[in-house]
């Protein structure tokens, strides 16, 4: 077996004791990653040696163990081999690298753009997957849509309501900020990661910090640790409560998409009590977080959750009773466990595949303290699935919460105000944290001055925009926005 | 929500508009600036004041401004200012007309005019308006269309998102406008029939926010449309917007202190 370097979630290694492995060793190990257990959290190009030129890096997520493993191999020539047709996850991440290193994944199946047009903001440049048949038609929606919502543009074959095939194209979002933050960290860098996606702001950000930490060796505080497994948690609370409801709207289903409205705002002010921010913005901060929650404060909270919690549960549960929304929620956008694997799907479109992954599971060290973690699957991978996992999820979250909230541990809400300029040098530093949409990856290399020499991200949506388009296959064209809605993915966490 | 006749209690740690006391400045001090992410901290020097022509007033010619439409409200200036000078209020009332408008400075009173007669008459009781997120992280969206939720409900107002920009009096703009939205941006602004506004959602869409600066975006509307209206934060609470629209379609006071 290929020997991998095996670090842990939240740690830093010298670059150094990453093997360099040959060209067939390496696609040997993303291959047959699936085979052992493993899954692609990141593949990319990592800048190397003096010479700085790009080697392909990929990071495995082993959940069984725990661990994750990480080797690289030089790009010979401005190209490599793809590994796309035998390991359909890492089809992105190919493309990905073509795009912004200029080389060739040779044999990659559907090599086109990921958030470069040819033609800046002109998608009809691009090729789509087309069929032909005089009564196939096709169906263009976007960049713009109907709703306040971000831009993709979404390719339908259709013959009549009928979905064959949809293709998503995006990178309308792109804001470049991976480029922005090589060099850092600035002053900037960590506002930007907060508004890497918005909805998601302290996922992201915890990411970037226990990345941080790695890299100063300097560990969050017990407190800080805790009040941050809190607002992640919230954070969760927010966008799942906030979905259900609207896919209660998508079905004309308006009691709960009322009362969840109404209480995804509840739970934003939860946040905002701890923050300020509605969103979280200022809470996350290297080594623990910038705001403590006093007594008085905790109490509010609590007494907050206790009031939404009962409001959750009946405006949610209304959904199961129903056989309205039942009869529409049920067989409709499945996704297999044998495609969501193949796929890599992540977080809770993953798990309601029928897939047991979780970051906080599998990944999460003594981040969740001594909480019992409930990792819920199930099967049937359509929009009820998805759904429902969210709900029980967002059961979950709620317990946490509270508990936590009683058992806050004593001390400093974090080890440091000020982040040193610069980190350990040469270092490589991985950092995974289970976001509301699933995995968020951020992996590090420093430069011999302690400076980022390549920051990757993966956003969640990522692994997942694939799962929403293979969940339209033979679906009506009328049920896209509610197959849509029960993955949710984020379209400026993709296009970064 | 009986907004505006009341407004809700927001978090004691929500940050509102900044006030600022030169008066506290160190001579040489620009903690504040060196900190600021996004350069939203300008100092000025200026030769007017109380002090007459050719002499300098110390105080004023260290006169601070914050640019509330770069501004992200961290609060990295209240924590470097050795002084105390820099606070930032509860007020949520941050949106202008003008870009200048949004560059404050101490406490000034705040500048803000409804829209003149002839388009308050198109305007004031039913505006209709297509959003376009062009960039935009989706939190600026998130609380635009929590506007429409029964707590908020600007339909009461006569405000109302729609998907056709041919039903619309303007865009509702959130992000930076990044390069690959552009000509989407355009189009869509195009294919709205006069008069017709446009409203800037949030630090992204005024100047780029966190992001101003990079090739792939362009540091907001800047140039590219004319902006009727501001709407500072990163992103603004509904409130803010809310409190902007109404504003713009004087239907609500603005003579209250800053
Ligand atoms: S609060 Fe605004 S002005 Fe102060 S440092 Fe942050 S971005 Fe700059």
């Amino acid at each position: 077996m290929t020997s991998l370097l095996t670090i842990r979630n939240g740690t830093a290694a010298p670059l150094r004791t990453i093997p360099i492995l040959g060209a067939v060793e390496f696609a040997e190990a993303v291959v047959g990653a699936p085979a052992r257990g493993r899954r692609v959290a990141s593949l990319f190009a990592l800048p190397w040696g003096t010479s700085r030129a790009p080697h392909l890096a990929v990071v495995l997520a082993h959940d069984d163990a725990g661990v994750l493993e990480c080797g690289v191999t030089e790009i010979v020539g401005h190209r490599f081999a793809s590994m796309t047709e035998s390991c359909p996850e890492v089809h992105l991440f190919e493309r990905e690298i073509a795009e912004n290193w200029s080389v060739v994944p040779e044999g990659h199946p559907w090599l086109k753009p990921v958030r470069r047009w040819q033609t800046p903001n002109d998608t009809t440049t691009a090729e789509f997957f087309q069929m032909a048949g005089d009564e196939i038609h096709e169906v263009a929606v976007g960049p713009v849509h109907a709703g306040v919502i971000e831009p993709g543009h979404f390719r339908f074959q259709c013959h009549g309501e009928h979905v064959f095939h949809l293709e998503i194209a995006l990178g309308y979002q792109h804001r470049g900020i991976e480029g922005a933050l090589v060099g850092g960290p600035k002053k900037r860098t960590i506002h930007q990661i907060e508004t890497l996606a918005g909805d998601t702001t302290i996922g992201h950000a915890i990411a970037y910090c226990q990345l941080i930490e790695a890299l100063i060796e300097e560990p969050a505080t017990a407190r800080g640790r805790t009040l941050r497994a809190i607002a992640l948690e919230l954070e969760r609370l927010a966008n799942h409560v906030g979905d259900l409801g609207a896919l209660a709207g998508d079905v004309g289903f308006l009691p709960t998409a009322s009362f969840c409205g109404r209480l995804r705002g509840d739970l934003l002010n939860m946040t905002a009590l701890l923050s300020g921010n509605r969103f979280g913005r200022g809470l996350v901060r290297p080594t623990g977080v910038a705001l403590d929650c006093e007594p008085a404060r905790g109490q509010m909270l609590l007494e907050r959750l206790h009031a939404a919690a009962r409001d959750i549960e009946d405006a949610v549960s209304l959904l199961w009773t129903s056989p309205s929304v039942m009869s529409r929620f049920e067989e409709v956008g499945r996704v297999t466990t044998a495609t969501a694997r193949s796929l890599g799907l992540v977080g809770p479109a993953a798990r309601a595949s029928g897939l047991a992954r979780d970051v906080r599971a599998h990944h999460a060290g003594d981040f969740f303290g001594a909480s019992p973690f409930d990792l819920v699957t199930n099967e049937a991978g359509d929009v009820f699935s998805r759904a429902y996992v969210r709900w029980l999820e967002t059961r979950w979250a709620l317990d946490f919460v509270r508990a936590r909230l009683l058992g806050l541990p004593d001390g400093p809400i974090r080890a440091r105000e000020n982040v040193p300029s610069t980190l350990g040098a040469s270092l490589f530093a991985v950092s995974l944290v289970e976001g509301w949409r699933g995995e968020i990856c951020h992996v590090a290399a420093t430069d011999d001055g302690g400076r980022f020499l390549a920051y990757k991200v993966v956003d969640p949506s990522f692994h997942n925009w694939m799962g929403l388009q293979m969940a339209l296959r033979d679906q009506q064209i009328s049920d896209f926005p509610l197959c849509n809605k029960s993955f949710n993915l984020s379209y400026c966490g993709h296009d970064l | 929500m009986a907004y505006p006749a009341e407004v809700p209690a927001l978090s004691d740690r929500y940050l509102g508009r900044p006030k600022m006391d030169v008066a506290r400045c160190g001579a040489d001090c620009q903690a504040c600036i060196d900190v600021c992410p996004t350069d939203a901290i300008v100092r000025e020097t200026r030769q007017e004041g109380t002090m007459g022509a050719g002499k300098v007033d110390e105080r004023t010619s260290k006169a601070l401004r914050i640019d509330l439409g770069r501004c992200l409200f961290c609060q990295e200036c209240v924590k470097a200012c050795p002084e105390g000078a820099i606070e930032f209020t509860g007020n949520h009332r941050l949106a202008a007309r003008t870009r200048s408008d949004l560059v404050v400075e101490g406490e000034a009173k705040r500048l803000f005019a409804a829209l003149d007669e002839r388009m308050l008459r198109v305007f004031r009781r039913s505006l209709k308006l297509r959003q376009v997120s062009a960039g935009g992280c989706n939190a600026c969206e998130a609380d635009v269309n929590v506007l429409n939720t029964i707590g908020f409900d600007w339909g009461r107002f006569g405000i109302q998102c729609v998907a056709s920009p041919r039903h619309a009096d303007g865009l509702l703009v959130t992000g930076p406008v990044t390069e690959n939205m552009r000509a989407a941006l355009l189009k869509t602004y195009e294919a709205v029939a006069s008069p017709k506004l446009v409203i800037a959602v949030g630090a992204c869409a005024i100047s780029g926010g966190p992001f101003s600066g990079l090739g792939a975006q362009n540091d907001g509307l800047g140039t590219l449309l004319p902006v009727d209206l501001y709407i500072p934060g990163c992103p603004p609470h509904p409130l803010t917007i809310l409190e902007g629209l109404l504003g713009l379609l004087g239907r609500i006071e603005h003579d209250a202190p800053p």
